[in-house]
């Protein structure tokens, strides 16, 4: 099983990485050939930084548009990333990191389990939206159900592991710092911890055929990423260029 | 075609957001362009045999070419912030007016053919065959849009279904299938120079009328140059300046403040045209055709800046796209920005003190500004971001003692479109122009009864037109729709003018 595992990370991680290296540079070859920012914008770099930081940091638009799906929605993502950051220790060795990297990681280990509660909620609230909010409804695909299931399994069979059956983490460590040199142990044989790094591994792979390819898709998109400055500074795409020749 | 029947949604003390109908306007689409026209443009002239091929070619070509594009079709998670948020959603509860069910419209094409998920497992994540009744609906929906962009306001990936409807337009124009009224018009521009198809000579009777109009009125040989080599300015103002109430009555108040700038302008026969009506149906290249005329009549003219009139996506494509399509503008006075908006201009000429200026003669009138969606959410005004909301609302102020906003919900980045945007100003449309003016109406009529207002100023072309259409539809007057010029033109005391006096003497 360790064997299985083993092989679907090293996949599981390919596909990602691969993945979205793909899309990003699909993204940031493709031109935009014409200045279209959601006005009034930022009429400096630096301005644009603001708004893109106050956007993927606060969902400034998210919350002009609807409360609810603003709480349900950031609850989510600020408890995965919370989630995410407390996670980091099963993969890497303190020796690995300057000592306050580390320190940061110990830090934010109570604040991880809290927010993984509120990451569930936040999931729960999305799907209680999508099933009564009848506009809301009407744009469902069953994959977008399906996508907010992945996530709070993934989410649910982690706080078991936490609060209901201890898995041996020391042993789940050893596999994947393990992995990393294609040298790796044994996996722990629990049940939640086997649905946990499937449902995980599922997310991977599928990341860069989805949606949920918002997360590189806001950096690039040209409403909120360009400066306001078409009347300063003459904007021209190569393909436009070609035109003029 | 019988006149399709339809009601005029009752106007509320605030709008409802609707439950989902599905189908309600899947009978309305607009007429098709004539071959002609078509291929003026260089599209095909009818729908080509092929063009299922066609169609998904023209879609790979543009996700290739549009960043905006290829990441809007990626990014939605379908969170529904969108869903409420359409003017025309909210009028016809239609849930393919939705801004994202507009754009999954085009999004389940994408998914089929060009993403792994969509071609192995299409039912799972929602993608769709591209078939005749999808071109029929791409035709049906994509102009029951008028590209207002307030959806891209809201958008947590500020997804823009503009661009989208922008690129949908396109691909049917690219496989034969184009709409009429923006087709026809673009073609008429091509032709003759304005969207209007008023020949030069015409044109020249037009302004030698308003010249004497003035005259007869104020006693100032007010002059509306036509042609003039060498003149500083070069005015371009939509083409329904020249005669369409109450837009010649703008045009009218961009004369009287040159005139008493000193500062000598002219209009041009060949770019008699502020519109550009390429933007509509997302066509880079004939959006690029027609701004280059204004380039050409620059260039002839020898003037020294360009000063654009009170129009909407005109100032879009002005402000946003001019210098990109045309440029660059180096031969052109470099103090000054290229293009100017005439509410930029004036407003520079209040604050100068250049204009006498008698509120009073505004005090039969209480002003609301309707910020007109292009304007406010796709260019500036000014130095400063927001300049758009208000430099227009200085000039206002400037020249009328009772204004009131309508509600903040309402106005400002969050402007509900006049319903007519977007090459949707045509009559086979109207159906959904008076639903999509639902908000609009409401908001106005909110302000006019709690705020006694007489008058909703604008400084677009298509907006004032729609008003004067909708008004009455919902119980208003037609009248009651205002140029900000012409608000100008009432209050600005010229050098040497006529008083009441006088002419009671």
């Amino acid at each position: 099983m360790s064997y299985f595992f083993a092989l679907l990370f090293i996949f599981a991680t390919l596909v990602l990485v691969v993945g979205l290296a793909r899309k990003i540079i699909q993204y940031a070859r493709t031109p935009a050939p014409l200045k279209i920012p959601t006005t009034p914008a930022p009429v400096t770099r630096s301005g644009v930084v603001l708004r893109m930081f106050r956007e993927v940091v606060f969902f400034e638009s998210l919350f002009k548009a609807t409360k609810w799906t603003w709480l349900f929605g950031w609850m989510f993502h600020i408890g995965l990333l919370l989630v995410l950051l407390r996670h980091l220790r099963y993969f890497v060795e303190p020796t690995w990191l300057p000592n306050w990297m580390w320190f940061l990681i110990e830090l934010i280990q109570p604040f991880g389990i809290y927010a993984a509660f509120a990451m569930v909620a936040g999931l729960l609230g999305l799907f209680i939206r999508r099933v009564f909010v009848d506009r809301v409804r009407y744009i469902s695909a069953p994959s977008d159900y399906l996508w907010l299931l992945l996530l709070g399994f993934i989410g649910v069979s982690g706080l078991i592991m936490q609060f209901v059956s201890r898995t041996d983490v020391v042993m789940v460590k050893q596999f994947f710092t393990g992995l990393m040199t294609f040298s790796w142990g044994q996996l722990p044989v629990d049940f939640p911890l086997i649905v946990h790094l499937l449902l995980v591994a599922v997310l991977m792979i599928l990341f860069p055929f989805s949606k949920l390819l918002h997360v590189p898709g806001i950096f690039f998109s040209p409403t909120r990423n360009q400066v306001d400055n078409p009347r300063e500074k003459r904007h021209i795409a190569p393909w436009a260029k070609a035109m003029e020749e | 075609m019988a006149k399709a029947k339809f009601e005029t949604p009752e106007l509320q003390e605030y709008v409802e957001v609707p439950e989902v109908q599905e189908g309600t306007m899947a009978h309305l689409s607009p007429f098709v362009a004539k071959p002609d026209h078509n291929t003026d443009l260089n599209f095909p002239g009818e729908l080509v045999d092929d063009w299922h091929e066609k169609a998904l070619a023209k879609l790979d070509d543009l996700r290739g070419r549009y960043r905006s594009l290829q990441v809007y079709l990626d990014s939605c998670v379908k969170c529904g912030a969108c869903t409420d948020k359409c003017h025309y959603f909210l009028g016809t509860k239609d849930p393919k007016n939705m801004p994202v069910g507009r754009q999954d419209l085009l999004r389940k094409v994408y998914r089929r053919y060009f993403t792994l998920p969509g071609k192995l497992f299409p039912k799972l994540v929602g993608a769709e065959d591209l078939t005749r009744e999808t071109l029929d609906e791409w035709y049906s929906y994509y102009h029951q849009c008028s590209q207002c962009r307030r959806c891209s306001v809201f958008c947590p990936y500020g997804i823009d279904t503009a661009e989208i409807s922008m690129a949908a337009r396109e691909i049917l124009d690219s496989v034969g299938y184009g709409q009429k009224y923006c087709n026809e018009i673009i073609a008429k521009l091509n032709k003759i120079g304005n969207n209007l198809g008023l020949p030069g000579p015409a044109l020249l009777d037009t302004l030698e009328g308003l010249e004497e109009d003035v005259f007869d009125e104020t006693g100032v040989e007010v002059k509306f140059p036509l042609d003039v080599k060498g003149a500083d300015i070069l005015l371009v103002t939509p083409s329904a300046d020249f005669f369409a109430e109450p837009h010649v009555d703008g045009l009218i108040g961009y004369g009287k403040v040159l005139h008493e700038a000193g500062i000598s302008w002219t209009l041009s026969s060949y770019a008699s045209e502020a519109a550009n009506f390429g933007m509509f149906i997302g066509s880079y290249e004939n959006m690029r055709r027609v701004s280059l005329r204004i380039r050409k009549a620059a260039l002839d003219l020898g003037v020294k800046r360009i000063v654009f009139g009170e129009c909407g996506h005109a100032w879009r494509v002005a402000y946003a796209f001019l210098n990109t399509l045309a440029g660059p503008f180096d031969f052109l006075d470099p103090d000054y920005p290229v293009p100017q908006h005439i509410m930029e201009f004036t407003w520079d000429q209040i604050q100068k003190g250049n204009l006498n200026i008698d509120k009073s003669v505004n005090d039969d009138m209480t002003l609301t500004f309707h910020d007109s969606c292009n304007i406010a959410r796709a260019t500036r005004m000014g130095d400063k971001p927001g300049g758009q909301m208000e430099i227009p609302r200085n000039v206002i102020k400037a020249v009328c003692n009772n204004f009131a906003d309508m509600h903040f919900d309402t106005i400002g980045e969050k402007s509900f479109c006049c319903g007519g945007g977007g090459g949707l100003l045509t009559d086979d449309l109207m159906e959904i122009r008076v639903k999509g003016a639902l908000p609009r109406m409401t908001a106005l009529k909110n302000v006019i009864e709690e705020e006694g207002v007489t008058h909703l100023a604008a400084i677009c072309a298509i907006c004032k037109s729609q008003f004067s259409k909708m008004l009455p539809y919902y119980g208003m007057e037609m009248d009651q729709i205002v140029s900000v010029h012409q608000l100008v033109s009432n209050a600005i005391v010229m050098t040497g003018q006529k008083t009441e006096e006088d002419e009671e003497d």
